[in-house]
């Protein structure tokens, strides 16, 4: 039974991981947002092998909103704001093979760096903190290596699941009532930023975020 | 119930302005938001004589330095909405702006001040994220009101920055929770202020260390600190000037108080070292950053953008001195800056109105063209420049004095010698707008006496705050009790 747990943890927590690399290595955006999905799920899945496991229905609600707002809404939300844009990663600050080279870096920097949270939190979950870490990491990778504004976006989405990972491994989620007010507000960030990419499309036609140079001192 | 309405009172507001398209409406909302702040100063009279009160099944909780910080939002509130309903009026009536929008603008901000209430009234650490986080939600579409370009590049990159910091706060937050539970906290309660606070001692060191840092990060990000503060200028220039007077004289200063209240836990914890070390480099090198942008500025919104950083810098040092005399001074200051920095802003607004550029040298001989406007910025310059009679020379000197008695003097000189720098720029900008000869050409007008009024109020009030510390010394006292040992 506990192998089983651990093996299904581990699983889904490296899912979530190797989603982060996928997106470096994807252009179009629709697929980017089916492997943003595919994080969501993922997540999703680590929270409910954790809350089936210890048998918290809090944790097991949560895990809910999680697939349901990561999983579902927050990917089908910036494919029908970016829908009739045909958007694609064509000229990225740092070439695909590069990037995928600065992702395995910063996995092992992850490793390194989270090893002292890992011991202290023990356990199969203890075990895996650095691969949340890893996640957020490569989510800054694709924040400032990206310079369209749906792969920023998404670069945004990486840390918060990256984070959001962390939390579960560690500390089994943070409380019910909080969980839900993080998830409506990394929704209601994205729908925001979608509606301010929409506006910078109208404003300036198609164009790369490191082209607004409107401001500078 | 006190907490409730307090809450309530904003977002009551932002309800009428909603469903009454009249301009009268703005002043409803005005009205709403003195109302606040007037059971702010109860709630604040009420806490310093009997302790603190909780409300909402102990989701919002007020002591001494959440009192303190309703006052200032609520003072601050109540001019800027003030002016908010003069802004809306010119913009919708040379077209700027369309009324449906003009409303949105209403109904945003109330809902905004209603987010920081939330911050500081919260008495738990998860609440207090999810309402920082509320606040860029919402400011988002309030620095992006104007819809220019500029707006909207200023708003992504806002929105951008800001959840990245504050995504290193909630893994903060998370591993400061990870501690508290292996303290032996219950799920439910260990994000409460007074249970981390109770269990600071058996708070495991390592972690609650790495914590620390990442909250100091992210919620730096929204005081403006250095590294990531680079959103700051171009959200206050950019944003509407009632908008900007409620980010830089209170938005920086709630999420510093998220600061404040996580120092005193890690505090407890590990020694005052850590976090004083933390601080002592994050403010020297805002202090360093603001200075030397703010010698070659060109935009007098993003002068005193700049010039909010420094304040934030100046603060930061302050609290790493941590005795609780620094930590009454850093109050004060952050008083004092608010209602100087957010009557400079709307001033600023008003200028820019009257002058249709923000540009420093497309302004000039502004004294002796509009006395009033010319008049209200130059005293406020010499208010937020740290001169006397105004409360900010005296929180500076406090501050300094409660550096020296903890062995940072040499931050405090590195402080000074800084300030000293930031004198001339901006003596040197203001002369250039404020001093002159008018030209012939040149077009001269006041504003009409209902706007000029809050703006001298604002002025005089901060001041009174610094020849009289009397009404405040009380509560200072014991809000700095609340998060010093």
């Amino acid at each position: 039974m506990t192998s089983t747990y651990a093996t299904a943890l581990t699983l889904a927590a490296g899912a979530v991981l190797i989603c982060a690399v996928v997106v470096l290595w994807v252009r179009s955006v629709r697929s980017v947002l089916a492997v943003v999905a595919t994080q969501g799920v993922a997540l999703g899945c680590v929270a409910m092998t954790l809350g089936l496991h210890v048998g918290d229905a809090g944790l097991v609600a949560t895990a809910g909103v999680e697939l349901a707002v990561k999983g579902i809404a927050i990917p089908m939300l910036i494919g029908r704001a970016a829908g009739d844009a045909p958007d694609r990663e064509r000229r990225p600050l740092v070439n695909v093979p590069a990037s995928l080279v600065a992702s395995a870096a910063l996995i092992v920097v992850a490793f390194a760096a989270a090893r002292g949270v890992a011991t202290f939190v023990g356990a199969t979950g203890g075990g895996l903190v650095p691969v949340g870490v890893a996640t957020l990491l490569v989510g800054f990778l694709v924040l400032v290596s990206r310079r369209r504004p749906v792969f920023q976006v998404v670069g945004l989405l990486l840390v918060d699941n990256g984070v959001a990972l962390v939390a579960f491994l560690c500390t089994a989620g943070v409380p019910f009532l909080i969980e839900l007010g993080v998830s409506l507000d990394a929704l209601l960030g994205v729908v925001v930023l979608m509606v301010l990419a929409q506006r910078l499309r109208s404003e300036f036609g198609d164009l790369d975020l490191d082209e607004l140079r409107e401001l500078h001192d | 119930m006190v907490l409730d309405m307090i809450l309530a009172l904003p977002l009551l507001g932002g309800a009428t302005v909603a469903s009454c398209r009249h301009r009268a409406a703005g002043w409803a909302a005005v009205a709403t938001n003195g109302a606040m702040l007037a059971l702010g100063v109860w709630l604040a009279v009420h806490v310093v004589r009997s302790g603190p009160l909780t409300g909402a099944d102990g989701v919002l909780r007020a002591d001494a330095l959440s009192a303190f910080m309703v006052v200032v939002v609520g003072a601050i509130t109540v001019l800027a909405s003030w002016l908010g309903v003069r802004t809306m009026a010119l913009e919708v009536a040379d077209g700027r702006c369309t009324p449906r929008r003009a409303t949105a603008y209403g109904v945003l901000v109330q809902v905004f001040v209603a987010a920081m209430l939330l911050a500081v009234l919260a008495a738990n650490v998860g609440v207090l994220w999810v309402a920082v986080e509320a606040t860029t939600i919402v400011t988002v579409f309030l620095v992006g009101h104007r819809q220019t370009r500029g707006a909207l590049e200023a708003s992504w990159k806002y929105l951008v920055i800001c959840s990245v910091g504050i995504a290193l706060a909630f893994f903060g937050t998370v591993l400061v929770y990870l501690c508290a539970l292996h303290a032996g906290g219950h799920s439910s309660s260990a994000l409460d202020w007074t249970s981390l606070v109770s269990r600071a001692r058996h708070l495991d060191p390592p972690v609650l260390r790495l914590g620390f840092a990442l909250i100091v990060l992210g919620y730096g990000t929204k005081v403006g600190l250095v590294p990531l503060h680079s959103w700051l200028p171009d959200a206050h220039s950019q944003a509407p000037a009632p908008v900007s007077a409620l980010m830089s004289g209170v938005l920086l200063t709630v999420a510093f108080y998220a600061i404040l209240r996580f120092k005193a836990v890690t505090d407890a914890a590990l020694g005052p070292g850590f976090s004083r070390t933390l601080l002592v480099v994050v403010a020297l090198s805002s202090l360093a950053v603001a200075a030397s942008l703010l010698l070659t500025q060109r935009d007098y919104k993003r002068m005193l953008a700049y010039h909010s950083i420094e304040h934030m810098g100046l603060i930061a040092l302050g609290a790493a001195a941590g005795i609780p005399l620094a930590i009454a001074a850093v109050l004060l200051h952050i008083l004092g800056h608010g209602l100087a920095k957010s009557v400079l802003f709307l001033t600023s607004g008003e200028i820019m109105a009257a002058e249709g550029t923000s540009r420093i040298d497309g302004v000039h001989a502004l004294l002796a063209r509009r006395p009033t406007l010319g008049g209200v910025f130059g005293v406020g310059l010499v208010a937020l420049l740290g001169l006397p009679p105004f409360s900010l020379f005296s929180s500076e000197l406090l501050m300094a004095r409660a550096e020296f008695q903890v062995g940072l003097g040499w931050a405090a000189v590195c402080a000074l010698a800084v300030m000293v720098v930031i004198f001339v720029a901006v003596t040197g900008h203001a002369r250039h707008m404020l001093l002159g000869a008018p030209s012939t050409t040149d077009a001269s007008a006041s504003p009409p006496a209902w706007v000029a009024a809050p703006l001298v109020v604002g002025l005089v009030a901060c001041g009174l705050i610094g020849v009289l510390a009397w009404p405040l010394s009380g509560l200072l006292q014991a809000a700095a009790r609340v998060v010093t040992p």
